[in-house]
């Protein structure tokens, strides 16, 4: 078995790579923006002793009277907004609704009332319904759905009135932060390579084979358990570790960057493209075909 | 050690430094990529990790969400290998629990939590290497840790101990200073105002010299905070390069 080692190395800071500056200005915690009290407070900011003063460590955007600080660093939790599509795990079955984990500030709800029924019926849910939760969702699974609502303290609400919504089967789930998913016209990708991705606004990509046919009479509900190829897997493994390389180059993730990154993969071998250099020479590669393509 | 003078005639202290002056501070903030932030601080020997989560539902149980504030949780533990002697300290014991409801009344005073109601934040600690100090250190690498997640805070929180010998307030203990048996006082301060977050003394001082020590504490964390300003504000200019456009 061959093991591959190597010496601590000193990361060189992307920043460097990139060759680009910044002429914004940055603010940390307790620094005064203002004293003019004509302006609106807005995120990332207090109003302390007739002083404006940030909150966080970020930069200050100024709209006419509003002033907020944008901060770089609030990537890692998930806001909600209406309309987006997000893959979430269920975390309880209460007694009328599930709860949802989204990577937010706190766990999104999914109501029984806005859950689908197998056959897609349209009827009021009755107590054996309410009974039979468990039968349909349970803690641990995931679903695909899409945000409904967002209440007053930022948590959100889930629907999954259609039929492309629901539990998914088998297939790899990646984390990665919310602000790298690009917000597109669908979030449902079939790429040509043989697997398809949905792109949850969460931060939550899920990759998996693509279904042979579509079963209208589950209603998302019976996931597909027939063991998946070789070659579907490989495929799955590759686009897997693409996207993982994509995100530590912070890059945005959308079908396009994902299939470019795979084309630029295919050289290598699936488990050499979690190495540092060639994770550079295959996102650098995606970046210039990216560039070619829009300019 | 009957003849180890803790501060000589000319001024000196055991490591060479002089009596207000800091122990060597280095810090880097996002080291783990798993958490929402993350902080290393080295503060001349001593060495602490913050780790924060946050803000996240809360789990466990639910009757402890607070309808209007987040809560905030603190959990200190100290290595096995961070003394001179290995020491096994179970998880729940009493300098632990101590040091960690410490650490949340610091911060509970500094993060605004009415911005996240019935969420919980968490804030985990480790010292790896114990050489004085380990209160402040502590503070100052979870402060670094949650500005790392972005979780709004009143100002920094900058700690530092001091202590009381031959009539001269020391900032910044090593593990020697306060093994010799003087008194010892830790300060959390939010720099900007002015304001304590938290006073921490447990030994014999006269008033009279509590000005004096009570002085050079604030000046050294004031001094931490010059540090700590800069590293965040490297941090956040890398981070700007990368999401600005």
């Amino acid at each position: 078995m061959a093991m591959e080692m190597r010496l601590p190395a000193a990361r060189k800071p992307l920043s460097e790579v990139l060759a680009r500056d910044t002429k914004k200005h940055l603010v940390v915690p307790g620094d005064t923006i203002t004293t003019d009290t004509g302006f609106m407070r807005g995120h990332g900011t207090y109003m302390g002793e007739e002083k404006l003063i940030a909150s966080v460590a970020g930069s200050v955007e100024r709209v006419n009277k509003l002033i907020c600080v944008w901060s770089f660093l609030l990537s890692s939790r998930y806001n909600g907004e209406v309309g987006d599509i997000v893959v979430g795990r269920i975390t309880e079955v209460q007694q009328k609704r599930w709860k949802v984990d989204t990577n937010s500030r706190l766990d999104s709800v999914l109501l029984l009332s806005s859950m689908n029924l197998p056959g897609g019926e349209l009827r009021r849910r009755s107590a054996e319904d309410e009974l039979a939760m468990r039968g349909f969702l349970q803690e641990g699974d995931l679903i695909s759905a899409e945000v409904q609502a967002v209440f007053s303290d930022g948590a959100v609400s889930l629907h999954t009135r259609s039929l492309k919504y629901g539990k998914l089967g088998q297939g790899v789930l990646v984390q990665v932060s919310p602000s790298l998913v690009k917000r597109q016209k669908t979030h449902f990708h079939d790429l040509p390579c043989g697997a398809s991705v949905i792109l949850g606004n969460n931060g939550f990509v899920w990759i998996y084979p693509t279904p042979e046919h579509k079963d209208e009479d589950a209603g998302g509900f019976i996931p597909d358990l027939e063991p998946v190829s070789l070659t579907d897997r490989e495929v799955i493994s590759r686009l897997r570790n693409c996207v993982v390389s994509l995100v530590t180059q912070r890059m945005m993730l959308y079908d396009t960057s994902i299939l470019y990154c795979y084309e630029a993969s295919l050289p290598h071998q699936i488990k050499d493209i979690l190495k540092p250099e060639v994770m550079e020479e295959i996102v650098l590669e995606t970046r210039q075909r990216l560039l070619e393509q829009e300019g | 050690m009957a003849g180890l003078e803790l501060l000589s005639d000319q001024g000196y202290r055991v490591d060479g430094r002089r009596a207000g002056e800091l122990r060597k501070i280095q810090a880097r903030m996002g080291v783990f990529a798993q958490a929402d932030g993350s902080a290393y601080i080295e503060q001349g020997n001593t060495k602490a990790l913050a780790v924060v989560y946050g803000p996240h539902e809360i789990r466990g149980s639910r009757s402890r969400a607070l309808p209007d504030r987040a809560l905030v949780n603190c959990q200190y533990s100290s290595a096995t290998f961070s003394t001179g002697e290995r020491k096994r300290r179970p998880h729940g014991d009493r300098k632990s629990c101590e040091m960690g409801l410490q650490l949340r009344q610091t911060f509970e005073a500094a993060i605004l939590t009415q911005l996240h109601p019935r969420s919980q934040i968490d804030i985990y600690v480790q010292v790896l290497q114990a050489d004085g100090g380990t209160y402040a250190a502590c503070v100052n690498a979870a402060t670094l840790a949650v500005l790392d997640a972005g979780i709004p805070m009143r100002d920094f929180v900058c700690a530092c101990s001091a202590g009381f010998v031959d009539g001269t307030a020391l900032a910044d203990l090593s593990h020697v200073e306060e093994a010799a048996g003087g008194p010892q006082l830790a300060l959390a301060l939010l720099p900007a105002s002015g304001q304590i977050a938290l006073l921490e003394m447990d030994a014999r001082l006269h008033e009279d010299h509590l000005e004096w020590v009570l002085e050079a504490a604030a000046q050294a964390a004031r001094d931490v905070h010059t540090l700590l300003d800069r590293v965040v504000r490297q941090h956040v200019h890398e981070a700007s390069i990368l999401l600005g456009d």
